[in-house]
């Protein structure tokens, strides 16, 4: 076990530096100036030559690239990640004030999930083809179409047509006032929630239906045990394998998602800081922020192959 | 021609949900290819006398802050979309399948770099990669499909590359290599065919999903630019209205989701039908192989 930790270990962190190196390389290739984009074009052209150099030199952009890129290596490694072009502050002092309100909104909508897609998925693979299973895949296949950033927006709407209610839009953390909180991350959470639950749910009936036509589940049913302990102590964590490494992609999704359902609630987070990032084209902000999202979904996927080992325990990393 | 109709209607009987699906998509790319016929309006005039009117009889899904016709901008919407959608499929899951190809086939040393490089590429959450890319080479027309387009190639990659490693071992595989054909030939004339049915399934089941990456760019103001009428830009402006009015933020969400459901049913039913390996069943197993 220790032995798969460490080559996983290896193998991830060979990744994270491809991950960093392309971000790195993605991002230094931006046609064009950066400080054009900073100052824009009339304030650029205004400029005397030696300024605009003094400016790059001070961002530190005219360093050739492999110094670049080693000093954004030392500035994870500081952990202060650098500085905004705009803002005063630090890219770490930004991740950690925005970054709670979005990790609450993607574990909530994980529990959601969850809540919602499991029993839904274990009630039609009991009864496949009824007319409550019918509903439900109807129901998930819709869910998996609608784009989270348009449900979302409607939510906002219908809020403020028939309520005139608008959610807080200035970070409340769930420390300082619990109630405020929620009211901002209850809306993207649901909407997350609701789109993984419908995948989680057609995941969970698929894995269900073949799981119940095993022998040891015939064997439990024929010795006399209740249907629902059928289920939940037999079949259930038999097919819960699957479910995890979906929810596992999943994130993925909502890592992406959540950019866009954060814009549509108005929801101060971490996505918002990197669409307003790539907006006003801040590369040292957009770098850190796409590293930090990747590096969230490769440590989740570890985590979900571990997860393996302890649920099942026929599976023994070597 | 005849054969074709037989198979079509088999397919139907079969999967009526998936039918149904793509009888909507044909609806929906016939409206974007007759979207001048079609439109009662021009999707780019402003009217100033009718500025944020709700759906009446003279424009049927009303008009935004500047008069525009919202019926009018919602079909010519369909052409970016769809336009966007399809040629990043076709141009991501065609490179992507290529390269699975040589990496099946060939294995060895180009294999293992190539895992490694998509092993990469998947770390990074769709929307955010493209939002990234598009961000580096800038937000036309085409820049946004090609950020589409490399978000799918390791997923062409990872299933054509399982397609060509079963496919190497077979028997008229070995032939080829033994009358000395060369690599190049073997892949091209031996495994390439096989590799057809998957990649039909994958570029259909990916089309949904391309839809949503390239509205949830245009939301965010990193795709195609304005005044271009596209769903996601669409959206974009109607919440830029302090009260935004509600036929603005509905009908181009409705366009996106009724064109990606469409999509999806079609892709399962061909998916089913095709190719029972890319069943959700061998997915798992595949999503769960990779990271061994």
């Amino acid at each position: 076990m220790r032995k798969y930790l460490a080559r996983r270990a290896f193998y991830a962190a060979i990744t994270l530096f491809g991950v960093s190196l392309s971000v790195f390389v993605i991002l230094r290739v931006l046609p064009g100036d950066p400080l054009v984009a900073i100052l824009g074009a009339e304030g650029h052209a205004q400029m005397k030559p030696a300024d605009r150099a003094h400016i790059m030199a001070d961002l530190g952009l005219s360093d050739p690239l492999p110094v670049q890129y080693v000093r954004w290596l030392g500035d994870i490694a500081s952990g202060h990640l650098g500085k905004s072009f705009f803002r005063g502050d630090t890219v770490a002092a930004q991740i950690l004030h925005r970054g709670p309100i979005s990790a609450e909104i993607a574990v909530l909508s994980l529990i959601v999930s969850w809540l919602v897609g499991l029993p839904v998925g274990i009630l039609s693979a009991f009864k496949p083809n009824s007319m409550p299973d019918a509903v439900a895949r109807a129901l998930s296949v819709t869910f998996i179409a609608i784009p989270g950033f348009w449900l979302g927006m409607l939510i906002v709407l219908a809020l403020l047509f028939w309520f005139g209610y608008k959610a807080p839009i200035v970070i409340v953390h769930v420390w300082d006032n619990p109630w405020q909180n929620l009211q901002i991350v209850v809306g993207p959470a649901m909407v997350l929630g609701l789109a993984q639950g419908a995948y989680i749910a057609r995941m969970s009936r698929s894995c269900m239906l073949e799981v119940i036509g095993e022998d040891f589940v015939r064997t439990a049913r024929a010795k006399g045990l209740k249907e629902w302990l059928v289920v939940m102590r037999h079949a259930l964590p038999n097919a819960l394998l699957p479910v995890i490494t979906i929810s596992g992609v999943l994130l993925g999704f909502v890592l992406g998602g959540s950019v866009a359902v954060e814009q549509a609630f108005g929801v101060p987070g971490l996505g918002r800081a990197l669409v307003t990032a790539v907006i006003e084209r801040d590369i040292i902000v957009v770098q850190n922020l796409v590293l930090l999202y990747a590096v969230i979904f490769v440590a989740v996927n570890i985590l979900v192959d571990l997860s393996y080992a302890w649920l099942d325990p026929r599976i023994r990393y070597g | 021609m005849k054969a074709l109709a037989i198979e079509v209607a088999r397919f139907s009987r079969r999967n009526t949900l998936s039918a149904i699906g793509g009888l909507i998509g044909l609806l929906i790319m016939f409206t974007a290819l007759a979207a001048p016929l079609l439109a009662p309006r021009d999707p780019l005039k402003a009217d100033f006398r009718r500025m944020n009117k709700p759906p009446d009889a003279q424009s049927l899904l009303g008009t935004d802050q500047v008069g525009r016709d919202t019926l009018s901008r919602v079909i010519y919407g369909a052409r970016t979309s769809l336009f966007v959608a399809f040629s990043a499929v076709i141009l991501g899951t065609t490179v992507g399948s290529l390269w699975g190809v040589a990496c099946g086939y060939l294995r060895g040393r180009f294999d293992l770099v190539s895992q490694r490089i998509m092993e990469i590429m998947q770390s990074f959450p769709d929307l955010i990669l493209a939002m990234a890319i598009s961000m580096a080479i800038g937000t036309g027309l085409p820049a946004v499909i090609f950020a589409i387009a490399i978000t799918r190639i390791p997923f062409g990659g990872r299933v054509i590359r399982s397609v060509a490693l079963s496919v190497r071992e077979m028997p008229y595989v070995e032939a080829g290599r033994a009358s000395g054909a060369s690599a190049l030939r073997v892949m091209a004339f031996h495994v390439l065919p096989q590799c057809i049915a998957p990649y039909l399934v994958l570029a259909t089941t990916h089309l949904g999903v391309a839809i949503v990456i390239e509205a949830a760019l245009g939301f965010l103001g990193v795709g195609v630019p304005p005044p271009t009428p596209t769903w996601g830009n669409m959206l974009a402006d109607s919440i830029t209205a302090l009260v935004p009015p509600w036929w603005l933020a509905f009908f181009p969400g409705l366009a996106i989701t009724v064109t990606v459901l469409a999509f999806n049913l079609l892709g399962d039913g061909i998916r089913d039908t095709l190719d029972p390996r890319l069943s959700p069943a061998f997915l798992r197993m595949m999503a769960g192989g990779r990271r061994a």
